[in-house]
């Protein structure tokens, strides 16, 4: 440290800030490069064949896929409207 | 059979143009044949990085339309024998280039050059894509800021997905880091992402880390590539990158603040 640096009484540590920010964001953006293409399709199909039988709106399923060591999890959520407020219907596979 | 290096970055004014220039120089300098051609039609740059923007007759794309053929395209270096360039189309669209027609042009060029360094345009469209498509290693500049950072993980992506060989199964493309436009003062100061740090983020095998340096812009100015200015710091770090890659074990320069005399340390650590 030089003379100067000790007078220096606020130290710019912007880079620390821009390191953990990448680090959230590329974890983030790589999860979502690995699933597979084929998600949004499955999504629409199934939101058609439930919609058959159930009257739900646009936005009432979600499909996701996520991955751990050694499996991988397709989780799938419907909402189903009821009088008495929101019923859920949930399965998963592994 | 001839190797394929793409030198690519997702974002625009990183130094690709500087690095294929630099890099491609380097190994024509070590005795292989080279060709460094540019991927950047409608906007191409590396006949004036390469100082021979006035010997262009005709193009890749020419090339590729077989309206010339390649000895009538490629322009060879007056500094260096083995290297020869191959200049964008400064008048066709990016969709000039074809799948099968850059592939015809690699394939021709393979049997007589030891690497062909494919300078890849900005962004993730066509000339982008193509450039890395049928690449056997890809460098990836980077520069120490969190867009560059990230468009660089971004394109390791599709260098993962989106290559020749990635779909045929074949071994992945050896993918090397070239940090560029490094200031160690101001690592070192916390205002800047250090070397470490982008090799935590990205986790690439590092080929060199470039400073900042005035000898680029002079060295572009004068349309002669960086590598030649062996006096430079620039100049010096190219050279150290050429012989990594070609496999020698060079330790890693111009990474830390360089000593200075007893006055400066005074003021500044």
């Amino acid at each position: 440290m030089g003379l100067l640096d000790y007078f220096r009484s606020t130290r710019n540590e912007s880079a620390a800030i821009a390191k953990e920010r990448l680090q959230i964001l590329v974890a983030h953006e790589r999860a979502e490069r690995n699933k597979p293409d084929y998600l949004p399709m499955l999504q629409k199909e199934l939101l058609e064949v439930i919609r058959k039988y159930v009257n739900v709106g646009q936005d009432a399923i979600t499909v996701t896929m996520e991955q751990d060591e050694n499996r991988e999890i397709l989780e799938l959520n419907v909402v189903l409207p009821d009088e008495g407020g929101e019923r859920r219907l949930r399965r998963k596979r592994v | 059979m001839a190797r394929i290096i793409v030198v690519t970055s997702g974002k625009g004014g990183v130094g690709k143009t500087t690095t294929s220039a630099a890099f491609a120089t380097g190994l024509a300098l070590r005795g292989f044949r080279t060709a460094v051609i540019d991927f950047d039609v409608g906007l191409r740059n590396l006949d004036l990085i390469m100082g021979c923007e006035r010997r262009v007759v005709y193009d890749f794309v020419n090339v590729i339309n077989q309206e010339a053929n390649l000895n009538q395209a490629l322009i060879r270096d007056k500094r260096c024998d083995n290297l020869f360039i191959l200049p964008a189309s400064q008048t066709r669209d990016k969709e000039s280039l074809t799948h099968e027609g850059v592939e015809r042009v690699l394939k021709e060029l393979s049997e007589t050059f030891d690497y062909i360094v494919c300078d890849s345009p900005a962004g993730i469209e066509r000339g982008a894509t193509l450039a890395m498509y049928f690449a056997d290693d890809a460098i990836v500049v980077t520069n120490p800021e969190v867009s560059s950072v990230r468009d660089s993980d971004r394109m390791l992506g599709i260098l993962a997905s989106k290559s020749r060989r990635a779909e045929t199964g074949a071994e992945p493309i050896k993918e090397y880091l070239l940090l560029t436009r490094y200031s160690p003062q101001r690592v070192k100061l916390g205002e800047m992402l250090s070397v470490d740090d982008v090799q935590e983020i990205l986790s690439l095998h590092l080929l060199g880390v470039i400073p900042e340096s005035k000898a680029v812009l002079n060295a572009s100015n004068a349309g002669t590539p960086v590598i030649l200015d062996e006096k430079s710091d620039a100049g010096k770090a190219y050279l150290d990158v050429v012989r990594r890659y070609l496999g020698e074990n060079v330790p890693h320069r111009f990474i830390e603040v360089e000593k200075k005399g007893f006055i400066s340390r005074l003021f500044r650590g």
